[in-house]
């Protein structure tokens, strides 16, 4: 496999890891957040370098130099590949800037040490490629939330019934496909047993509770860490993806949709704002696991697209709202909180934020949904209509949160409620971001592009069931370095303009 | 240079200068550069000058060479060549959108201008302006667009300036709430309007004007899809121009849409953001042609939605209200004579229209004063008015009715709300309930540890 120049991967997911030993013993919190931000800045470095190295490479993947995992297992480890490759960076981003923006009223209920165990474990689990160890990565990332449960004294009982239940389907979801690979291919239960664990982790309609119940009994950063990098999605692309046949993708398509669609109508009723950001970002994820699930090259690119333009929208809005709660405590949607007057910037971020989301035109979710609802609507009417009714209803519900918190009366107080230096930089980074990304879609769409055809391949190469053989003779792509990516023989679904 | 290089730059000028604005005034913004008012009124003068002169231009030179349609391609915003999929900047010149972008700069310019002395020191002057440069594009590129996701791209541009700028006086409860319903309304709107452009690309396999509605300049062309086609996609493109343009049965939000500024209720309810469900069916009436339930549906919903206009309008109690539902009155007359199959009647009347209403609209703030001019100027009382032909054909008890009809607004609030958005919220709020017992069931304590209120009634009536 093609090696990057430098130990780019190795290097992000060890700084962090390393460096949480020494935050542990730093008593002064405030001291451990400007440490931290320091440290999560540099594993955004070396994201970005990872990125840009493998970019320069003009490889379908690529590992570290001197991997010492390697030694151990005999095969790269840490691999950088079309997919993952802007997921780290993201993932660092998301990391950076909820450090640097936890207010220092929340730094005692913020825990910096297994942040940056949790941002490891995350970089690891996006690197990697392995079954077995992409599952323990999984399964680890859901203790530090627990940690931050004990730790605050909230009952545990709804998170630990469910990640309990995700991991001991994911480990026999695993060890039945991936464990005997037998001639006949892989286990159809397994299979089903690794998406209903995906399923579970998504918080697919009507197994989403442990979300809700997530955002009611932890801090909101470590909510939006443990969510926003919508794990969940990927362990679908790396262990069902490649093996799942078509009709088990459809039905998880289905139950996505249904999710992205009522998820939305109880975004618009919630009168909490936290609960409503929980249903908001429900919503948006299950339409990225819908659109992974269409398995046409337009689909795939959209659902690609939408994941990386709805991480950055809803992390740009969660930490407004989470900012905005710093101010003033949870806040209703009953009724209005007038916070324009105080916080201008925080309200332009909210909405801008809010906007992209829903793929409002000129921002980064743009073009992202159009290819969303496009390979949606390729495979059929409905399919196609459910994407467009969740996207009016997130639209609604977005500007009614707007409203609420920000207009309807003049609020009158003595405190400043201006922002910080830190959240006025993270702000305007994201909205530079999203603006770009919006205006010049083009890098972002042929990057999507590529991953997408790559895992197109990937359920080409796999041994598959019957029937996603037969749906593999109406696709199969050709991906050489250095060469054009193309079909060479496309009859799918996907709308041609 | 020759002729098409001029033509091209004159268009690009066209859509680039309220592109320039709206970067300039937002760019300035986020980065919390504090901006002039007179700044402001200087970018915005200019901007709409450039964009005038670059589409009077455009006209002059179609009107001497005998052009019909000036494509202005500037290529693939997004494209997946592989896939053939390509999101084409494609905007048209032609005998519909040049009167019609021509209109556009000459009311915002004007409007542009009174808001600027009408919002003189004012705490939302900057606000105004940002919102109007949002507008502006938005209008622009929906009136020159030549593929339907272009405009879209207008069409959401219009509708977001628009709720926002009816909620600008955001210190009170109730230009909030109508501008939440403005756009609840707009976002349904946009969601048909999505699903045909969505239903045209797997008819005709192109977002394209041209590949709906075949060869041919504007109005000349047939379209090139069956009738029963057509009668689906032109029933959702009349569902988007029905909320677009306040029409039945969306009404209710016209009147609320009064609560913003007076400058941005005159641009976008008097003049031009109420006509773009009727440009939008005039765009695409070789497709209406084709279908004749189609065309019925359309002079249907025209004729109900002038007749209600033309009613309720005369028992409103306040000036900007009347002119709202006389310009839906208009409206309705312009859907009708697109149903009929007219194209420049209705074209010629929209202009005029939007013209006489803007006016109308900037005059309303001193509607009084010029009242008592009037009286002055024929030396006493304005003759009063003791109804119409109805009143002496309908029984005092039908008078009532038709009276409490029209100033309850008929209705229309009040069916969404009841038939829409309450079963809505309803089911909801009860799957809300069904989800906090089975949590507290599992948790074995009481799941919700934040603020935990009822859904409200008021609630509802935004969300409408």
């Amino acid at each position: 496999m093609t090696e990057l120049h430098l130990p780019w991967l190795e290097c992000s997911i060890l700084i962090p890891l390393v460096t949480a030993a020494g935050v542990r013993r730093i008593s002064e919190q405030d001291a451990a957040r400007r440490i931290s931000t320091a440290v999560c800045l540099v594993t955004l470095l070396c994201t970005l370098g990872a990125w840009a190295d493998f970019s320069t490479l003009h490889s379908s993947a690529a590992s570290d130099p001197w991997d010492v995992l390697s030694l151990l297992f005999h095969r790269p480890m840490l691999v950088v590949d079309a997919l993952s490759a802007p997921l780290l960076p993201l993932a660092g981003l998301l990391y950076l800037l909820t450090v640097a923006t936890t207010s220092r009223t929340k730094v005692n209920r913020f825990s910096f040490t297994w942040t940056l165990i949790s941002e490891a474990v995350l970089l690891a689990t996006l690197s990697c490629r392995d079954p077995w160890i992409l599952t323990f990565l999984l399964s680890a990332a859901t203790i530090p939330p627990w940690m931050e449960f004990r730790m605050r004294s909230r009952p545990t009982r709804i998170y630990v019934l469910h990640m309990g239940l995700f991991v001991v389907l994911l480990v026999t979801g695993v060890w039945l496909t991936y464990a005997d690979p037998s001639p006949a291919g892989p286990s159809v239960i397994g299979t089903g047993l690794i998406g209903m664990a995906a399923l579970l982790r998504s918080g697919v309609v009507p197994l989403h509770c442990w979300i809700t119940d997530l955002f009611e009994n932890v801090s909101f950063g470590t909510a939006l860490l443990f969510l926003t990098p919508m794990t969940g999605a990927y362990a679908v692309i790396r262990l069902v993806l490649p093996v799942a046949p078509d009709r088990m993708l459809q039905t998880i398509a289905v139950l996505s949709l249904t999710t992205a669609v009522y998820a939305a109508g109880m975004a618009l009723v919630q009168t909490e704002s936290r609960r409503f950001f929980c249903y908001l970002f429900l919503s948006h994820s299950s339409l990225v696991l819908a659109g992974l699930q269409v398995v046409t090259p337009i689909g795939l690119t959209g659902a690609l697209c939408v994941w990386l333009s709805v991480g950055l929208s809803l992390l740009g809005f969660g930490l407004t709202l989470r900012s905005v709660e710093a101010r003033t405590g949870r806040l209703s949607l009953n009724r209005y909180h007038g916070l324009i007057e105080h916080t201008p910037v925080l309200a332009a971020l909210f909405l801008l934020t809010g906007l992209s989301s829903i793929g409002f035109p000129g921002t980064v979710g743009f073009v992202g949904t159009e290819l969303l609802v496009e390979g949606a609507a390729g495979v059929s009417a409905m399919v196609g209509l459910a994407p467009v009714v969740a996207a009016m209803l997130n639209g609604i519900a977005v500007l009614h949160a707007w409203f609420r918190v920000f207009t309807g009366t003049r609020r009158e107080t003595t405190a400043s409620m201006e922002c910080r230096v830190s959240e006025r930089l993270s702000g305007v980074a994201l909205i530079a971001l999203i603006i770009a990304g919006g205006l010049f879609p083009q890098p972002g769409v042929s990057s999507r592009y590529q991953a997408a055809v790559e895992l197109m391949n990937s359920r080409h190469e796999s041994p598959q069931t019957p029937s996603a053989q037969v749906s593999l003779q109406t696709a199969s792509f050709q991906t050489v370095p250095g060469k054009p990516l193309g079909p060479t023989d496309h009859s799918g679904p996907a709308i041609r303009h | 240079m020759t002729q098409p290089e001029l033509l091209h730059i004159l268009g690009v000028a066209t859509v680039a200068a309220p592109a320039f604005l709206l970067l300039a005034l937002g760019g300035l913004w986020l980065a919390g550069i504090p901006v002039r008012e007179r700044t402001s009124a200087h970018l915005t003068h200019a901007s709409v000058m450039t964009g005038l002169l670059a589409a009077a231009g455009i006209l002059v030179l179609m009107l001497t060479t005998g052009i019909r349609n000036v494509p202005i391609e500037l290529g693939n915003w997004v494209e997946i060549p592989e896939e053939h999929f390509h999101f084409h900047l494609k905007f048209a010149f032609d005998r519909l959108s040049v009167p019609f972008v021509i209109l556009s700069f000459v009311l915002c310019g004007t409007v542009g201008a009174f808001a600027n002395v009408y919002l003189h020191r004012e705490p939302g002057y900057r606000r105004f302006f940002l919102f109007y440069a949002v507008f502006l594009l938005g209008m622009t590129v929906s009136s020159l667009a030549a593929t339907i996701e272009t405009l879209f791209l207008g069409w959401e541009l219009v509708g977001i300036s628009s709720a926002l700028l009816v909620a600008f006086f955001h210190d009170r409860t109730a230009p909030v709430r109508n501008g939440q319903r403005v756009w609840s309304v707009y976002r349904f709107a946009d969601a048909a309007f999505l699903i045909a452009a969505l239903t045209m690309h797997h008819l005709t396999g192109s977002g394209d004007f041209d590949g709906l509605m075949g060869t041919g300049p504007w109005p000349d062309s047939t379209a090139s899809i069956s009738s029963r086609h057509a009668l689906f996609v032109g029933l959702l493109l009349l569902t988007a121009a029905a909320g677009k343009s306040g029409m039945i049965p969306f009404s209710g939000w016209l009147p609320r849409a009064m609560e913003g500024p007076t400058p941005s209720s005159a641009i976008f309810y008097g003049a031009l953001s109420v006509h773009l469900g009727a440009y939008l069916l005039l765009r695409v009436s070789p497709v209406l042609a084709a279908s004749v339930p189609l065309q019925i549906c359309v002079i249907l919903i025209g004729g109900m939605s002038a007749v209600f206009g033309a009613v309720a309008s005369r028992v409103q109690s306040d000036v900007k209200s009347a002119l709202a539902f006389a310009s839906l009155t208009q409206v309705g007359i312009i859907v009708v004579e697109i149903g009929l199959g007219l194209h420049y009647v209705p074209l010629i009347h929209m202009i005029g229209h939007a013209c006489l209403r803007t006016l109308q609209l900037l005059r309303a703030p001193s509607l009084l004063r010029d009242h008592h001019t009037l009286q002055n100027a024929i030396g006493g009382l304005h003759a009063q008015h003791n109804g119409g032909p109805l009143s002496d054909i309908l029984s005092p008890h039908q008078r009532n009715w038709l009276y409490r009809f029209a100033l309850e607004r008929g209705y229309l609030d009040a069916f969404l709300d009841e038939f829409i958005v309450r079963p809505f919220t309803r089911l909801f709020r009860y799957t809300d309930f069904l989800e906090r017992r089975w949590t507290e069931f599992l948790s074995g304590s009481d799941s919700r540890q934040s603020v935990s209120e009822a859904f409200s009634d008021q609630s509802v009536d935004d969300l409408g």
